[in-house]
C-alpha cells in the first residue's frame, strides 16, 4: 500500500468535524468535567482522574476505530468503492488503510489524554503507558472489525444513531464511565464479556494493576473471530450487489 | 515502454456477452469490437443495457455468459496496470480532501501515473484545484471525476452518462476536454441517451435497445435511421391505412380523435396530408424521442405503448 495513499486517507480524516468532535473534543471535555472536579476522589479502587483517564481512552479510542464504519458507508454511498474497484487498490488494503488510519486516530486521542491526565496529576510511568498502548492496540482489534462491519449494514444517514448510541451503550456496560455490577454478580459478568470492559482495563495498567487475565484474551479474541466473519460476510454481499 | 506499445489489434472485444437480473435480460448475446483510438457510442434510452455492458467492460460486474478482454487482457489485469479509466454513471467525490490533493491521492495507487498538471490541465479544472471536494458544483465534481478517469494515464477512456448532471455550458466544457483526449489517440467509448451528443463527438455509434446492439455505424448513417419524426393530427374517420400511404411516412397509429404519423420525410409527408385531408387541425411535429425510434427500428409491437 502506498504511503502517499495513507497519508491523504489520514489528512481527510482529520479534516472531518466528527473525528474532533467525537474522538478528541467529547473524552477531553468529559475528563476534565468530572475529574478535575473531583480530583482527589477514588472510585473502583483508583484515584478518579486515573480511572477517568482510562475510561475516556478506551471511549475515544474505540470511538476512532468504530468510526472508521462512518467513513466506509459514506464512500459505499457516494459510489466511491466502485470507483476504488477501477484501480489497483485491493479491498484487502483499502481496510489496511481504513484500520490503520483509526489506530492513528485512536493514538492521538490517548496522547492528548494523558497530556490532559499529567495536568491534572496523575503520574504516569513511561513503562505503564507503553503497557498500555499495547494492549489498546491489541483490545481495538474487534472494533476495527465492528466499524468494517457496521459500515457495510448502515447508511450513513443512519450512522449517527448507531454510533452515538451502540458504542455509548458498549462504553457504558464496559465500564467507562464507572465500574459496573461491581465484583461480582450477573452485571459483573455481563460487563466482562464486553470488549469495552478490557480496554478500559488496559488503561488501569497505568497505576500498575495487572494486565489482562486469561478470560481478556479470550473474550477479545471470541468478539475478533465473530466480527471478523460477520465483516467479511457483509463486504461480500455488498460487492456482489454491485 | 509505455502501456501503448504492448496493446494488441484490438482495443475492446466482447463476445455473446449476456447478463440477466432475474427475469430480465438486460444485456442479451452482445458482440461488439472497438479498434484503439476510436471514439464510440453507445446510445440508448433508459433501461437499453449500456450500463450493465460498461460494468462487464470494466469487470465490475460478471456476465452470465460471453467474454470480455480490453486490449486482450481480462478487464481486472487492464485496470492493474491502468489501461482502463472510467466515469461510472453515478458517484460523487470523497469529502474533506482539495481537487489536487484527490488527484495525488489516486495517482498514487498507479505504477505509471499520468502527471497531475497535465491532468487538472486538460480537464479544466486549475481554478477549483485548491478546493475541497465538497464544495464543488455539480459540474465542476463531474469535471474532477473526468480528472480520476485519467489519473492513471489509460488508453481506454469510459465514461457512463457523463454529462446528466451538466448545465449546458458545463456540457460544452466537458465535452472539448474529451474531444482533446480521443484527439491524444486514446480509445473513447461513452454511454449516453442524447443523440446530439452522440452525433457531435463520435465517430461510430452503437444504437442500442433492450440489451441488444440494434444498429451499429458511423454517426451520420445512424443519425438517418433514429433522427425520425412524428406528426400529431386530429383527424376522426380516417383508416390508419390511409395515412401510412401518404409519401414521406412511415407508418402511423390512431390515439382516439388523433392519429401519429411516423415520418422518414416530415417535409414532404405534411404536405401530402394536408393536399389529401384538408380537415387535418391541430397539427404538431416532434422529433421522436429515442424510444420511439427504436421501438420502429426494433419493430416490436407488443410494448409500443410503453412511451
Amino acid at each position: 500500500m502506498s504511503l502517499t495513499y495513507l497519508r491523504y486517507e489520514l489528512l481527510r480524516t482529520l479534516r472531518n468535524r466528527r473525528f474532533f468532535v467525537f474522538t478528541l473534543a467529547f473524552p477531553l471535555v468529559f475528563f476534565y468535567l468530572i475529574a478535575g472536579a473531583n480530583r482527589h476522589a477514588t472510585l473502583g479502587g483508583l484515584s478518579l482522574p486515573t480511572y477517568y483517564l482510562a475510561g475516556m481512552a478506551s471511549f475515544g479510542t474505540m470511538m476512532a476505530m468504530v468510526s472508521t464504519g462512518g467513513r466506509i458507508a459514506a464512500e459505499r454511498q457516494a459510489g466511491w468503492n466502485r470507483q476504488l474497484r477501477l484501480t489497483p487498490l485491493s479491498p484487502r488494503n483499502y481496510f489496511r488503510a481504513k484500520v490503520a488510519t483509526g489506530y492513528m486516530m485512536a493514538l492521538i486521542t490517548m496522547v492528548l489524554l494523558f497530556i490532559a491526565g499529567a495536568t491534572l496529576g496523575v503520574h504516569l510511568q513511561a513503562g505503564h503507558v507503553g503497557e498500555m498502548v499495547l494492549l489498546v492496540i491489541v483490545g481495538l482489534i474487534p472494533f476495527a472489525a465492528l466499524g468494517i462491519f457496521v459500515g457495510h449494514m448502515v447508511t450513513p444517514d443512519s450512522m449517527g444513531p448507531v454510533m452515538g448510541g451502540g458504542v455509548s451503550v458498549l462504553a457504558f456496560l464496559g465500564g467507562a464511565w464507572g465500574p459496573v455490577g461491581g465484583d461480582s454478580g450477573f452485571m459483573h459478568d455481563v460487563s466482562q464479556a464486553i470488549p469495552t470492559y478490557w480496554l478500559v482495563q488496559a488503561g488501569h495498567v497505568l497505576v500498575g494493576e495487572k494486565a489482562w487475565s486469561a478470560t481478556g484474551w479470550i473474550v477479545v479474541a471470541a468478539w475478533t473471530v465473530v466480527l471478523v466473519a460477520l465483516a467479511a460476510r457483509a463486504y461480500q454481499r455488498d460487492t456482489k450487489r454491485v | 515502454m509505455t502501456i501503448t506499445d504492448t496493446v494488441t489489434a484490438a482495443g475492446i472485444q466482447l463476445g455473446g456477452l449476456t447478463k440477466s437480473f432475474g427475469a430480465v435480460r438486460a444485456v442479451d448475446n452482445i458482440d461488439l469490437v472497438v479498434a484503439p483510438g476510436e471514439t464510440v457510442a453507445l446510445l440508448g434510452p433508459n433501461g437499453a443495457g449500456k450500463s450493465t455492458t460498461i460494468d462487464m467492460l470494466l469487470g465490475l460486474l460478471k456476465p452470465d455468459m460471453g467474454d470480455v478482454r480490453v486490449f486482450g487482457m481480462a478487464p481486472a489485469e487492464a485496470v492493474k496496470i491502468g489501461a482502463i479509466g472510467a466515469m461510472l454513471q453515478t458517484g460523487q467525490l470523497i469529502r474533506d480532501l482539495k481537487v489536487r490533493e484527490l488527484l495525488a491521492m489516486m495517482a498514487s495507487l498507479y505504477p505509471n501515473p499520468a502527471a497531475i498538471d497535465d491532468v487538472v490541465d486538460i480537464t479544466g479544472i486549475g481554478d477549483i484545484a485548491d478546493r475541497l471536494t465538497n464544495k464543488l458544483s455539480g459540474g465542476e465534481t463531474q469535471r474532477v471525476r473526468a480528472g480520476i478517469a485519467l489519473i492513471s494515464n489509460p488508453d481506454l477512456l469510459v465514461l457512463d452518462e457523463p454529462t446528466v448532471a451538466m448545465d449546458v455550458e458545463g456540457r460544452h466544457v466537458f465535452w472539448t476536454s474529451i474531444r482533446r483526449i480521443a484527439a491524444s489517440g486514446k480509445t473513447v467509448v461513452f454511454a449516453t441517451h442524447y443523440l446530439e451528443e452522440a452525433d457531435s463527438y463520435a465517430d461510430r455509434i452503437v444504437l442500442m435497445a433492450r440489451g441488444r446492439i440494434v444498429a451499429d455505424g458511423p454517426t451520420t448513417e445512424i443519425k438517418a435511421t433514429v433522427g425520425l419524426r412524428t406528426i400529431r393530427v386530429t383527424l376522426p374517420n380516417v383508416e390508419t391505412d390511409d395515412l401510412s400511404a401518404l409519401d414521406g411516412v412511415k407508418s402511423s397509429e390512431r390515439r382516439g380523435d388523433a392519429a401519429v404519423l411516423h415520418c422518414t420525410d416530415s417535409d414532404v409527408a405534411i404536405r401530402a396530408l394536408l393536399r389529401e385531408f384538408p380537415a387535418a387541425s391541430d397539427i404538431e411535429i416532434a422529433g421522436a424521442g429515442l424510444e420511439q425510434a427504436f421501438l420502429l427500428l426494433t419493430g416490436d409491437q407488443e410494448s409500443e405503448d410503453l412511451s
